[in-house]
């Protein structure tokens, strides 16, 4: 039973890495900071999940499991609300005057 | 071995952030990597054991100081003075030599310390017991060190007097900081609604916590103050004029209340600082609450800044 947790742990988190990963090869890569964003948020949001997701039968408990869920909460809602900002920062200064 | 690969990439990443501070060509792009810097030292101490440290300097070094960094470099993007007056070879020649001269010390330092270091940890945790606290950096902070603990609780407050001083003509007594026109919808509106209840939470948890795991004051009062500001930034929330009274005696509750104490410990134990045995914990509760609450309202208005002119309100 531990070592099909473990694999399970192992697995979810390489695929988060994966995603953060693919995340920062984007920030680097893309042109513009709408799509760079598009990248960032992903890595956030997926990746961070999945890292969360493989940690949970690691945390040898329901309070630290929540509390793991509960920073995935509050990093989700960090995403989407300064992305957003971020996004319409770079609209007014790209606008022509 | 993972640890060790793990802990050489933290320090280089540190190192790599540290120069791309210095060599930043803007204020905001510098202030940016600082924030970072900030972070990840705050993972090079939790990799040290030192997790007190490490909230502090995620919530007081990366935050607050990186949004009162933040402040500046818009302020002064906006009047480019410093850009403008350029120093000259000599004298950027001069500042390097200094800060070498300055790294060079501090490397020399504690490249000389004796093995092993000089610690007085060992001493620390025996005593711990006669403080009433499961926390051996509270004990510091609170009972041994106490003398220390109220002087920075007195620096803060000094610091926003010096803040306020620079009202220009017109603004003193005014409502410090711009004034944020109310937003009603949007990314910033919602989190400004929703994150406040959830961070006054989670401050209140550090600051009880504080006494027997890692957390505190200053760490609560980090996040209290990041709360206000967010709701003042939606404009949901007007801070008080900086005339008012009620809003002067929440800045110095903390420290007054520090120093009655501490002035009662003379007159209880002959000593200042020092509490009676029986009532140590309520005491350094008392303490603990009334900083965490004084701080928190002079760390947000040191981020508001002074008080405008009322004509260009």
């Amino acid at each position: 039973m531990s070592l099909l947790l473990d694999t399970f742990t192992i697995l979810a988190v390489l695929a988060g890495l994966f995603f953060f990963a693919a995340g920062t090869a984007g920030l680097l890569r893309f042109p513009d900071t709408s799509s760079r964003l598009h990248a960032l948020t992903k890595a956030d949001n997926l990746g961070l999940g999945l890292i969360v997701l493989g940690l949970l039968p690691q945390m040898g408990g329901v309070l630290p499991a929540l509390k793991l869920l509960v920073i995935w909460g509050l990093a989700l809602l960090a995403g989407a609300t300064v992305g957003p900002l971020i996004a319409r920062l770079a609209r007014q200064e790209d606008a022509p005057p | 071995m993972t640890g060790l690969l793990a802990d050489l990439l933290i320090g280089a990443a540190i190192l790599a952030l540290a120069a791309g501070t210095v060599t930043a060509r803007s204020a905001f792009t510098a202030t940016a990597f600082f924030i970072a810097y900030g972070l990840l030292l705050a993972l090079a101490w939790v990799r040290l054991g030192a997790v007190d440290i490490a909230l502090t300097e995620a919530a007081i070094s990366a935050g607050l100081s990186g949004l009162l960094l933040l402040g500046a470099a818009s302020r002064l993007a906006a009047c480019p003075v410093a850009e403008e007056r350029a120093p000259g070879p000599v004298l950027k020649a001069l500042i390097g030599l200094c800060c070498a001269a300055v790294s060079a010390a501090v490397g020399y330092a504690i490249l000389s310390l004796p093995e092993p270091a000089p610690s007085l940890a060992e001493e620390a945790m025996a005593h711990l017991s006669v403080t009433a606290l499961g926390n051996p950096v509270a004990g510091v902070l609170m009972s041994y060190r106490a003398l220390d603990t109220l002087l920075e609780a007195a620096v803060v407050v000094l610091a926003v007097i010096g803040v306020w001083s620079l009202a220009p003509a017109g603004g003193w007594g005014g409502v410090p900081g711009p004034i944020h026109p109310r937003i009603e919808q949007g990314p910033l509106a919602l989190l400004a609604r929703l994150l406040p209840p959830i961070g006054i939470v989670v401050a209140f948890h550090i600051l009880w916590v504080g006494s027997y795991a890692p957390g505190g004051k200053f760490q609560a009062a980090a996040i209290l103050a990041a709360m206000w500001l967010l709701a003042w930034l939606a404009g949901l929330a007007t801070p008080p004029r900086i005339s008012s009274r009620r809003l002067r005696l929440a800045i110095s509750a903390g420290t007054g209340l520090f120093l009655a104490i501490g002035m009662f410990g003379v007159l209880a134990e002959g000593a200042f600082l020092a509490y009676p045995p029986a009532l140590t914990k309520a005491l350094m509760l008392a303490v603990e609450f009334a900083l965490a609450g004084s701080i928190a309202v002079a760390l947000a208005l040191l981020v508001m800044g002074p008080p405008e002119p009322e004509d260009r309100a």
